[in-house]
């Protein structure tokens, strides 16, 4: 079931990608609405099935060779992330319906990004295999990324999606190491089964390096201190999207993962100081930058990272419980407990707080505090959210914030008694920063209502004239706002439901004491908390008071970007950095491209046959060679090692022929004769070629290189001169499994019905390659005919080739000479007849469709040589690149025609039939292929020849 | 027998290489098909080189040599022609649009 659940999300995004046009006239978040919303009931009714304990996993294999496989997990934890997430989904989704104009605004990309979070999101939370946590994890930062540059013709835009991306994914690297480190320390991938390992584990070396980068990972995404330059930054995204990622979801990953980690390395030392330390100094940073900010949003991205601060810091405080037992342990997880309240009100009030702002950007125009004030009279409803939000995150009665704020006292009073570490008054420094942050906090949410909604009105500085929201883009807010009244008054609603479930996730201990209670009052009494929280009050409106009398609004503040100049500096080094390195080798230069994979590739194969066990060079036993074979070696040698040294474009052409011809005189010595008719018939039909084209280029100019380019070049060549020797004599020494050639030398008789071995594997055991063959040269032959007669323009359209060469008019379009007319005509039906011969000889003796169809275009060749192309194609009109296709197409129906029996594709038969005139004659469905085989060719060949040949 | 043909396979790489690394298009194109005949004779070589008759079961020989080299040199020979007449066409197609036949662009484009 969590399965589909999960799945949802993505299939919303595959509708949203499918809807066509005409669906615009509806918004396009409509249509995610209703399965956002299902997905939220769906987790509610999973509240009891947790509440009760029940606990599933599912699991869908994926890669259990590596251990990965998809194992999902409801438990307290996850069940209060996922509500959260589909919750404030469904609310942000309303949101964003009335925020985003269908006409104005690119929505399917929009919500195709904001379902893929979902999922990505829901994914996080739910995984129990570390693998796919990991995954689902950098999808958020994938979809985080193209949400903040959702405008992104924006420079600051992607400027601020860049650096979200960088920052987050950075640590999203940290912890994939950290997550190998607990693989190789427990061998598993699955959370729990790690839990039940720690204590096998905690002095492993690398127990410690994996807390550490995981806890790299929590922090970057969480926007902890210093790594939080990324959240203001990512303001420049759609405000629906502040509210749902960069407030209520996806910086909450951070904390999840620590929630999720705190089994495992909860009662280490370095853990509960780095989280509680991290998160006080963020909690407390991040309330002074608050201050100084005049953009709104930007005041609540400060604010965010403040407050994530805070509930970090409870998670590292609330990890003390693991040093004790019994009533003490409970003691100090008041910690927790005030942590995950402080999550579900801080994403209420968070929510509503961000899509105020939205709300008045949205209807005046801007955020500046600087421009805004008095906008109380205009727009009511849009105060009254602002204030039950801010009076909630400044911790008054009787929203919901006062009371996590109250328990967050508590915590840093309890964390006072702890008395296992030798520096006791350390712990008073934990009361004294979370008072001072909250008096920031108080001033700063004070601001933000009353520079907003009280003081000078002035409408000469805005562009809009306001006036109050519509309903739509007022309901999620306002929802969110009489919720957080809501659980003002009924905390404990929370407490059985979510809270205890999500508690026993993290503090396995409570499953094993007495019941575990957890009751949220407003009163306690005359407490120390009070006090606190009635100093940061009136603390809190003083330094509003100062801060109002300085008017410190209108000032620019320079101070608090020295971290990002920071990354801007590390960007700008690695850019640097990259551009030199490919700048050194990327040279533009395709003969330095080949000159690397050369030696890369002598370089490997001389290091296999180096350092492998079981290659011997050579065999001991050498064929005998005859003076017959040895000089025609030499020739072979001769001729390869002339053609670097001539000049002349047509003695280059020609050494080149006559190597050519010397490997074909090889073949016939080394009983391979079809290869040889094969090699004998290309050398001719390619020299023609070679002379065609090469007739007009210039002449062959002596390389200029300086001496050492020169003998680089050398080394290299001779390097791969002696590697493939090295290779030939390698595999003639080492044979480390037997041949399959032994199969088709017992079977080709029997099962391909052909004496010629070699023409059997071609158009039987292996059809399939020859069928692809001649696809390939059909295909270059075609390329051929449209390089030469078509060009595009700049504009992409054919035109008329321009030539920078002027074209000579070939003097000798046909030969006069009378002899070669006489012997041609004979000649030409010779050979045509000898190509037939080839043809149907081919499947017992030396021939087949290829050498037949070569055979016919050297005929045609010589045809066209003699009495000149126009000639032979008014004899012969044949539209070769449809001979091409009719070959192919006869190739391929043979194939497909094994279906009509019920065998695969290609699939050969053969029997012997009494024929008149031929008497008992063979006939294969080979055949029929070879016919293809052998009417493409002769289409490939003639229509190269002729297309060059009449382009004069 | 084996020993002499691989040195010529070494040989005929070594200049296939060196003019595959020069400038004109026609030494690269000279180069890949010195090339090619070099892999040809290499997988030949490979299965050892006259082990018995000619493939063809009408020889009716105690044994053959081995088919399967044999039809891939056939594919790539074919396979190669292709090739290579593209890559004829392609020179020439550039040298008549440019005006050179050096891989690395006229004189002025490298400025």
């Amino acid at each position: 079931m969590l399965h589909v659940i999960i799945l949802v999300p993505f299939l919303m995004a595959l509708v949203i990608a499918l809807l066509t046009k005409r669906a615009s006239n509806l918004h396009r978040g409509w249509f995610v609405f209703p399965g956002s919303l299902a997905l939220f009931v769906y987790f509610l009714t999973r509240i009891p099935v947790i509440k009760g304990g029940e606990l599933g996993y599912e699991t869908v294999s994926w890669i259990p060779s590596l251990g990965i496989d998809l194992v999902f997990h409801l438990d307290g934890l996850s069940l209060l992330f996922a509500l959260l997430i589909t919750g404030m989904g469904s609310l942000v989704i309303i949101y964003s319906i009335f925020y985003l104009d269908r006409r104005k605004e690119a929505l399917t990309p929009f919500y195709i990004y904001l379902m893929l979070f979902m999922g990505a999101m829901l994914g996080v939370v739910l995984s129990d295999n570390l693998m796919v946590l990991y995954g689902f994890w950098e999808l958020t930062s994938v979809s985080s990324f193209l949400l903040i540059a959702f405008w992104h013709r924006r420079q600051k835009s992607r400027y601020g999606a860049l650096k979200s991306m960088l920052i987050t994914v950075f640590g999203g690297l940290a912890m994939f190491a950290g997550f190998l480190m607990l693989y190789v320390m427990t061998g598993t991938f699955s959370i729990r089964e790690i839990w039940s390992e720690v204590g096998d584990i905690s002095g492993h070396a690398l127990f410690i390096p994996a807390m550490l980068l995981i806890l790299l990972g929590a922090f970057t995404k969480s926007a902890q201190f210093p790594f939080h330059i990324w959240l203001p930054d990512a303001m420049e995204a759609p405000t629906p999207v502040s509210a749902y990622l960069h407030s209520a979801t996806m910086v909450k990953a951070g904390l999840y993962l620590v929630a999720r980690f705190s089994p495992v390395f909860a009662g280490q030392y370095e853990w509960f100081w780095i989280v509680s330390g991290v998160g006080l100094i963020t909690l407390i940073y991040g309330s002074i930058q608050a201050m100084k900010q005049t953009d709104l949003k930007a005041l609540l991205a400060y604010s965010t990272i403040s407050q994530l601060g805070l509930i970090m810091g409870l998670l590292g405080m609330g990890s003390a419980a693991a040093f004790y037992i019994g009533e003490e342990a409970v003691f100090y997880t008041a910690a927790t407990t005030a942590a995950i309240f402080h999550l579900i009100n801080h994403a209420i009030f968070k929510g509503s707080l961000f899509m105020m702002v939205g709300i008045v950007d949205h209807e005046t125009g801007t955020r500046d505090l600087r421009k805004l004030g008095g906008l109380i009279s205009i727009m009511p409803v849009t105060f009254t959210v602002a204030m039950i939000g801010s009076f909630s995150m400044a911790g008054l009665p009787p929203f919901s914030g006062f009371l996590s704020k109250e328990m967050f006292f508590t915590a840093v009073l309890n964390i006072r008694n702890l008395d296992i570490f030798s520096i006791p008054s350390l712990f008073t420094l934990f009361p004294v920063l979370a008072w001072m942050a909250s008096v920031f906090t108080f001033a700063y949410s004070m601001i933000l209502v009353f520079h907003t909604f009280f003081g000078k009105y002035q409408p000469e500085k805005l562009d809009k004239k306001p006036h109050e929201a519509p309903f739509g883009l007022l309901l999620a807010p306002c929802l969110l706002a009489v919720l957080s009244i809501f659980i003002g008054f009924f905390p404990n609603i929370l407490s059985n439901t979510l809270i205890i479930p999500a508690m026993n996730a993290i503090h396995p201990i409570l499953q094993t004491t007495e019941p575990f209670v957890v009751n949220i009052h407003f009163w306690h009494g005359f407490t120390p908390e009070v006090w606190m929280t009635l100093g940061v009050v009136i603390l809190g409106i003083t330094v509003y008071r100062i801060y109002g009398r300085l008017s410190l609004v209108d000032k620019e503040w320079g101070s608090g970007y020295t971290l990002n100049q920071v990354y801007d500096g590390v960007i700008r080094l690695v850019e640097k950095l990259s551009r030199w390195v490919t700048g050194s080798y990327m040279t533009g230069s395709m003969r330095h491209y080949l000159m690397y994979i050369f030696s890369f590739l002598i370089v490997t194969i001389c290091g296999v046959v180096w350092y492998s066990d079981g290659i011997t060079l050579g065999t001991t036993e050498y064929t005998p060679f005859s003076l017959f074979e040895v000089i025609a070696v030499m020739v072979l040698l001769l001729g390869a090692l002339a053609i670097p040294f001539v000049r002349s474009r047509i003695t280059a052409i020609l050494l080149t022929g006559m190597v050519g011809y010397m490997v074909t005189l090889l073949f016939v010595l080394f009983r391979a004769p079809d290869l040889a008719l094969t090699q004998m018939i290309v050398e001719v039909v390619s020299v023609t070629l070679f002379l065609l084209c090469f007739r007009h280029l210039p002449r062959l100019e002596k390389e200029k290189l300086k001496p050492s380019a020169h003998f680089l070049k050398l080394i290299i060549s001779i390097g791969m001169g002696v590697t493939m020797t090295l290779v030939a004599l390698a595999a003639l020494g080492s044979s480390p499994f037997e041949s399959i050639s032994k199969y088709y030398v017992e079977n080709s008789y029997t099962l391909g019905g052909g004496k010629n071995m070699v023409n059997v594997l071609l158009v039987d055991f292996r059809g399939f390659d020859t069928m692809f063959e001649i696809t390939v040269l059909g295909l270059a032959s075609l390329a051929i005919y449209s390089m030469i007669k078509l060009q595009l323009d700049g504009d992409g359209t054919a035109a008329q080739l321009k030539r920078v060469v002027p074209y000579n008019k070939p003097r000798y379009s046909r030969s006069d000479d009378v002899l070669l007319q006489a012997v041609a005509k004979v000649a030409f039906v010779i050979i045509l007849i000898f190509s037939l011969f080839l043809f149907f000889a081919g499947h017992n003796n030396p021939g087949g469709g290829f050498i037949g169809a070569l055979m016919a275009s050297a005929g045609l060749v010589l045809l066209a040589i003699t009495f000149g192309m126009d000639m032979v194609e008014k004899v012969l009109p044949i539209n070769y690149r449809k001979l091409i296709a009719i070959g192919i197409s006869i190739a391929f129906l043979t194939g497909v025609g094994s279906f009509i029996f019920d065998v695969p594709f290609l699939s050969q038969t053969f029997g012997y039939f009494q024929l008149p005139l031929m008497g008992k004659t063979e006939l294969t469905t080979a055949m029929f292929f070879d016919l293809g085989v052998y009417l493409a060719v002769i289409g490939v060949t003639m229509n190269i020849i002729f297309t060059i040949g009449r382009d004069n | 027998m084996e020993l002499i043909v691989a040195l010529a396979i070494g040989v005929l790489f070594s200049v296939g290489v060196y003019l595959i690394l020069s400038k004109s298009l026609l030494r690269i194109l000279l180069g890949t098909n010195l090339i090619t005949h070099g892999v040809h004779l290499l997988l030949l070589t490979m299965s050892g080189l006259k082990t018995g008759a000619p493939p063809l079961l009408g020889e009716k020989a105690e044994a053959y040599v081995d088919p399967l080299p044999q039809a891939l040199i056939l594919t790539s020979i074919v396979i190669s022609f292709g090739v290579t007449a593209f890559f004829i066409v392609l020179a020439y197609r550039t040298y008549r649009s440019t005006g050179t036949d050096d891989v690395e662009g006229t004189k002025e484009e490298r400025q």
